[in-house]
């Protein structure tokens, strides 16, 4: 008895926010922007909530499922609608789904963590979970702020999880350093604040250390994995990690120029994309890498397919 | 470790990670200006120093480091 991911979905609000409109109001400029960060252009509103519920009845959708085939939903958010109730019982009520429902955050890690729950959940008897990834960030990040602003938007990514006969899940790290909050925090009612260079430094370090753990449960090297689906936070540090895990860039899913970073929406938004492009084959091995505010960080290597 | 052989790795990393040769790696050298190299790239650079010589420069260490030779003198200085 094992898992695997049966399927993804994707959501993005209607809105395109360019590096140009940026630079239309800040000291900014769209080449300063893309040459350090990689970010091109991102999307800006709608709820966690509601892109919640539409990343995830795309990935209902794409596999012909209903809500009565979920057993569990698990949320990943960051940026969680109100305080009571959790997101999540919104999001479960709005698709259908029966049985239980949570809201998880591990901030940009988040998502990452709450494939690692599910996988722990399925041991505990459940058949059939959606894991979505949604966040608000604009509605957190001071739109004045020029060394904030063009990095944190909106979105949501899905996957179905699922009881199989086979194991996909291989290999798994996650981890935590609570010590590490004055580098990046938002207080309630407050902005993001973050040292930019210190979670620059951190992130590669994190993200090797843990990936090479989840490759070393799996049994893999680097060689070994067809895709790497990073957080898409700076296209810089995904660079880092390409070369320090030698993982090359064309085995690497980057939505980041279209989407900024949306946090626990960022990975399963690239994978979709990823797999949209045809970038996904049965047997591949995959390597989800992420990192965030606390600092967590979270890695898993699954079998695709 | 004298000082020649520490600039001597200290210089093999920044030709490794800014992507500049052998000569332009000289004490005046300015990292916006010599070796178009902006704070991440420098951040790097400090990473691939911290590995080299088992050092840990802090960030707030970096304030007004902008040129080689101040970059040297922060990490010959952590060298025991």
């Amino acid at each position: 008895m094992g898992a695997r991911i049966a399927g993804y979905g994707a959501a993005l609000p209607e809105k395109v926010v360019t590096n140009e409109d940026f630079a239309a109001y800040l000291d900014t400029s769209d080449d300063w922007i893309t040459e350090r960060t990689g970010i091109r252009q991102r999307r800006f509103g709608g709820t966690t909530g509601s892109l919640a519920v539409a990343a995830g009845r795309d990935a209902m959708n794409r596999l012909g499922l209903t809500g009565d085939d979920i057993d569990f939903v698990i949320l990943s958010t960051t940026t969680p609608d109100q305080t009571v109730p959790a997101t999540s019982a919104d999001v479960s009520n709005e698709l259908g789904t029966r049985g239980a429902a949570m809201d998880i955050n591990a901030a940009c890690a988040g998502f990452v963590y709450a494939l690692v729950v599910a996988r722990g959940l399925i041991d505990m008897g459940m058949n059939r979970i959606l894991v979505i990834g949604s966040d608000t960030l604009s509605r957190i990040t001071d739109q004045n702020d020029r060394s904030t602003a063009v990095l944190f938007a909106d979105g949501a990514g899905a996957v179905v999880v699922e009881r199989s006969d086979e194991e996909s899940f291989l290999g798994w790290d996650l981890g935590v350093d609570g010590s590490a909050r004055p580098i990046l925090y938002c207080d309630h009612g407050g902005y993001m604040y973050m040292e930019g260079r210190e979670v620059f430094k951190r992130a590669v370090r994190v993200m090797i250390e843990s990936s090479q753990k989840a490759l070393k449960q799996a049994g893999v090297t680097g060689d070994g994995i067809a895709l790497l689906v990073p957080h898409q936070a700076n296209l810089r540090i995904i660079e880092a990690a390409n070369q320090r895990l030698g993982i090359e860039r064309d085995r690497t899913a980057i939505v980041l120029d279209r989407t900024g970073n949306t946090s626990s929406a960022s990975i399963p938004l690239a994978l979709a994309d990823a797999g949209d492009a045809g970038r996904l084959k049965n047997g591949d091995l995959v390597l989800f890498t992420g990192f965030g505010a606390g600092m967590t960080w979270a890695s898993l290597v699954v079998r695709w397919g | 470790m004298d000082r020649d052989e520490a600039f001597e790795r200290f210089s093999d990393c920044a030709i490794k990670v800014l992507g500049v040769t052998k000569d332009q790696v000289k004490p005046e050298a300015s990292f916006a200006g010599d070796l178009d190299a902006d704070s991440l790239d420098l951040v790097e650079l400090i990473m691939a120093l911290e590995d080299e010589f088992s050092i840990t420069v802090p960030e707030s260490e970096l304030e007004g480091v902008d040129t080689i030779g101040k970059a040297f003198d922060l990490v010959y200085g952590k060298l025991g």
